[in-house]
């Protein structure tokens, strides 16, 4: 799938010609930073469940295919029927087989990054079918036509009064009204009526116990189990990574989630879809789509750890202010970055130079993750394999910083000669962007080395 | 097919076995408190009334409540005269509940959480499709952690569906403000009830 | 005790005083510093753009510099990260070796070597502390806002003992500038808006001075804090600590 899109830096400069709303994104995102700040002290063991998480899923990746094959038989055992998809186009086509099979023409979705990741609705959309997004923030994007911007809270980028005016339009709400309260409540009764229609509801899946087959959905909405309840067919979708071994892990991860997430003790709802209602199908669709060659590449399977908790995102600076959709891709972000490479390296290949290596993504992980280590590795891999075409542009800039300036060249010895070598036609190149908000400081009248030989003479 | 290529590929590319950690030191057992868990409950929007007797749910339904049509009541003692007859169906017959009354067999006091079960609401749908939402938990069944629910409680599952609720059902999507009753139950009540002795 | 100071470019080029600031303070608590000749660049800015692999040259000039000092000290802590973290060299390893573990960066070497428990410095001016993240994060220099563990701060600790200097509370204590290499160029949008979230808040919290222990972050704050015509001024952390 090709996309015609600009990179990340021209994006986010898109995103910065309105600087009040800048302000207002990263305040809204660092209030719930804060949230998260501040629930995590309230359990002082914080950091050990921390890495008691790390750990398990580090024992997950080690162990995948055994877990995997014992998650398949419990679930057969359970009722449930389990499906392999290699790519995002063998799991399209997979769930549009289903629902042919039941020939419906729309049916309701909760929140699935994974099936974000796969265009299902665009894909189903061309085969005549109309995917309701039931999640709050998730059906705003949709009838925006938008993707979400944030794993967690998808139309995080958009203002009440834009949604007014959508609901105002799609769900005939009076022009004007932009109260969250009316707002919501119109959705509500929107959606019940597409829930009670609905005979098929494709849920994502948060955790995916081996040794029980069962698999946990974490919503605040509700949106999921009024979808999955209702419907006499329920398809799951899930990247392979989302398996976990035992129940008792669970204990864990659904104490890390929402408070990374959001700074909430929990989601209202944790479901333990174990087995199907009577007279329901339940089918699983278990998603590889790259992830097992993230696997083999050891600088980079710890991405696979990620419990989409969107905790990196909040207290990412550069996330903050230049939105979610400057990273062009179903996850934004810091995790979004060091994920997408392996996806498509030249598409992607501007993300991970989207970050200063601040570091504070992989403090706030709650699975550790060494995510600004990943995104110093990724660059270097880029480069390597040839994708720096994008990238290039930043060393010129910044060598032309060093390089505009005839005696930090001098000193800058064989430094300098490389890059003189490398990209001649930087220097003396007018077009530096540091200097567009930016002064630069006098040359002064001696270096420090100068200086040296002067005042410390041997 | 599909399927022998992913696993052949998982198994040549994962990383070497290691062992998995020890929870032990996280459990809190016999710690449940329930004074703690009430404060919880009520931060997430909800409220709770401590009972000492299922006769004072009746009264306090009365008062808090106004225009409930239709009422669901798992134990007759919860409610007399509730609904009758609405466990048959798919689940879309209670579309128009506006009150259920369920037990949860446990409740957590570090997330305000409670564990409920297909055993228990018999209709899946039944706690999220009502427009109010009333759960009856025992103070001597409130735990700690999350740890003491799945290792005390919920070891195995019991049940084809299992659901941890805390809270009435909410959303944050429009510009975070939080806002009570997304797609789930509009509120929740909790009778915290500790039998008089 | 033999200390190699370590200079980094752009330090030497356009804040020589810095250089002089951190020699001065090291001679005053009684070490005995060299400034070998002839040093060049970490190879940071290099590494840190997808160029790690071309760095071989820095590095071996670096080791020839380094190899035979006890400590090794540098003004600034993403420099001293990127030694810490990326030195290597063939048929050198030993020396390379010895280097990343006895680099450290100002701050650091004063309190944790040198055990500095008192200045004699004098600075009475209102100053905030640019926390940044390389040096933070990366080694360590203070607690990080997003752990639950204990706070502690090294420049802080050395603060203090400045007479009459008063450091302001910030709202964000530790988020980064926004300088980030050839990010402050590559993505010169979000850079400098970072910057100018990150003045802010020393402006408001009435800082005269915003002082830290990276010079790369000082200057691109400095230089918004200019093109503002702003009278508050950055200062390096040797600065403050060798004002009399
Ligand atoms: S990488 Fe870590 S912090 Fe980011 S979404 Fe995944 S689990 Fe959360």
């Amino acid at each position: 799938m090709e996309h015609q899109h600009k990179e990340h830096a021209l994006l986010a400069e898109d995103f910065n010609a309105n600087e009040p709303r800048v302000n207002w994104h990263d305040e809204t995102l660092w209030w719930i930073r804060q949230k998260r700040d501040k629930i995590a002290w309230s359990i002082p063991e914080w950091e050990e469940l921390r890495e008691t998480a790390s750990r398990i899923k580090h024992n997950v990746l080690g162990n995948l295919h055994d877990y995997l094959l014992e998650f398949e038989r419990k679930a057969q055992e359970n009722g449930a029927i389990v499906h392999w998809a290699a790519n995002a186009d063998e799991h399209n086509k997979i769930v549009l087989q289903l629902l042919q099979e039941q020939g419906v023409k729309r049916m309701v979705k909760s929140k699935s990054m994974l099936t974000e990741e796969c265009h299902l609705n665009p894909y189903l959309a061309e085969h005549g079918i109309e995917v309701v997004d039931t999640d709050l923030g998730e059906r705003i994007v949709q009838l925006a036509k938008e993707p979400p911007s944030h794993i967690v809270l998808p139309c995080i980028h958009k203002k009440k009064e834009e949604i007014g005016e959508l609901f105002h339009e799609h769900l005939g709400t009076p022009a004007g009204n932009a109260d969250p309260k009316f707002l919501t409540a119109a959705a509500r009764q929107h959606l019940r009526k597409e829930f009670i229609q609905s005979r098929v509801a494709i849920t994502g899946v948060n955790f995916a116990v081996a040794e029980t087959g069962e698999m946990v959905v974490c919503t605040n909405e509700g949106n999921a189990d009024m979808g999955a309840h209702l419907a006499d067919v329920h398809i799951a979708c899930m990247g392979i990574e989302k398996i976990i071994p035992q129940r008792k892990h669970l204990g864990v991860f659904l104490r890390l989630l929402a408070r990374s997430a959001t700074g909430q003790p929990i989601t209202t709802y944790s479901s333990h879809f174990r087995s199907p209602k009577a007279g329901q199908q339940l089918h699983i669709v278990l998603v590889d789509n790259g992830r097992s060659r993230q696997l083999g590449r050891e600088d980079f399977r710890n991405s696979l750890k990620c419990i989409r908790c969107g905790a990196c995102m909040n207290t990412c600076p550069v996330y903050r202010r230049s939105g979610g959709h400057s990273y062009h891709n179903a996850i934004a972000g810091p995790i979004g970055a060091i994920l997408a490479p392996n996806l498509d390296m030249k598409e992607y290949a501007d993300l991970p130079f989207a970050s200063t290596l601040c570091g504070s993504c992989s403090n706030v992980c709650p699975v550790k993750i060494d995510i600004h280590q990943q995104l110093y590795k990724w660059r270097q891999v880029i480069t390597q394999e040839g994708h720096a075409k994008k990238t290039k542009a930043a060393g010129m800039h910044a060598m032309n910083i060093v390089l505009s300036k005839p005696g930090l060249y001098k000193t800058a010895g064989g430094v300098g000669r490389w890059v003189m070598r490398t990209f001649p036609a930087v220097v003396n190149n007018g077009m530096n962007p540091w200097f567009k908000q930016r002064e630069m400081p006098a040359p002064p009248k001696q270096s420090f080395a100068d200086w040296y030989k002067k005042n410390r003479p041997e | 097919m599909s399927r022998e290529s992913i696993l052949a590929a998982i198994k040549n590319n994962q990383p070497d076995h290691q062992a998995l950690p020890d929870l032990h030191t996280f459990r809190r057992p016999n710690t449940g408190d329930p004074a703690a868990f009430k404060k919880v409950v009520e931060t997430l929007g909800g409220q709770v009334f401590e009972i000492g007797s299922y006769t004072e749910i009746q009264p306090l339904i009365a008062e808090h409540y106004t225009d409930l049509n239709k009422v669901v009541a798992i134990q007759d003692s919860y409610l007399p005269g509730a609904a009758t007859q609405w466990e048959t169906g798919d689940g879309r017959q209670l579309e128009d509940v506006d009150l259920a009354i369920i037990p949860g067999q446990f409740g957590v006091a570090e997330n305000g959480a409670i564990w409920i079960t297909e055993n228990e609401v018999k209709v899946r749908v039944l706690p999220f499709i009502t427009q109010h939402l009333a759960v009856v938990v025992a103070a001597k069944d409130i735990l700690a952690t999350m740890h003491d629910a799945y290792e005390e409680r919920i070891v195995r599952p019991e049940s084809g569906f299992g659901v941890f609720i805390a809270g009435p059902s909410k959303t944050a999507d429009i510009e975070q403000s939080l806002v009570l009753g997304a797609h789930g139950a509009k509120s929740l009540t909790v009778f915290l009830y500790t039998p008089k002795p | 005790m033999k200390v190699g100071l370590f200079i980094p470019c752009y330090i030497d080029q356009f804040y020589p005083q810095v250089g002089i600031a951190t020699l001065s303070l090291l001679e005053k608590l009684g070490c005995d510093v060299v400034y070998p000749q002839g040093q060049t660049c970490c190879g940071q800015p290099m590494a840190n753009s997808g160029f790690e692999h071309l760095t071989h040259g820095c590095n071996e000039l670096f080791v020839n510099h380094f190899e035979n000092f006890d400590y090794i000290v540098a003004p600034s802590g993403s420099c001293v990260l990127h030694i810490k973290d990326h030195l290597h060299v063939d048929g050198k390893e030993q020396a390379a070796t010895h280097i990343r573990q006895r680099i450290y960066e100002l701050a650091e070497f004063l309190t944790d070597v040198l055990k500095v428990d008192n200045l004699k410095a004098k600075f009475p001016h209102k100053v905030g502390i640019h926390q940044a993240c390389h040096g933070q994060r990366g080694l360590g220099l203070a607690q990080m806002s997003e752990l639950v563990a204990a706070p502690f701060s090294k420049p802080q600790q050395l603060l203090n003992m400045v007479e009459g200097l008063e450091l302001i509370e910030l709202k964000r204590s530790d988020e980064c500038c926004g300088f980030g290499g050839t990010f402050c160029v590559f993505e010169e949008a979000v850079s400098v808006k970072m910057g100018k979230d990150r003045i802010a808040d020393h402006v408001n919290n009435g800082a005269e001075y915003i002082t830290g222990n990276d010079v790369s972050c000082l200057m691109h704050l400095e230089g918004i804090l200019r093109r503002q015509n702003s009278n508050v001024k950055v200062l390096h952390i040797a600065e403050i600590l060798n004002s009399i």
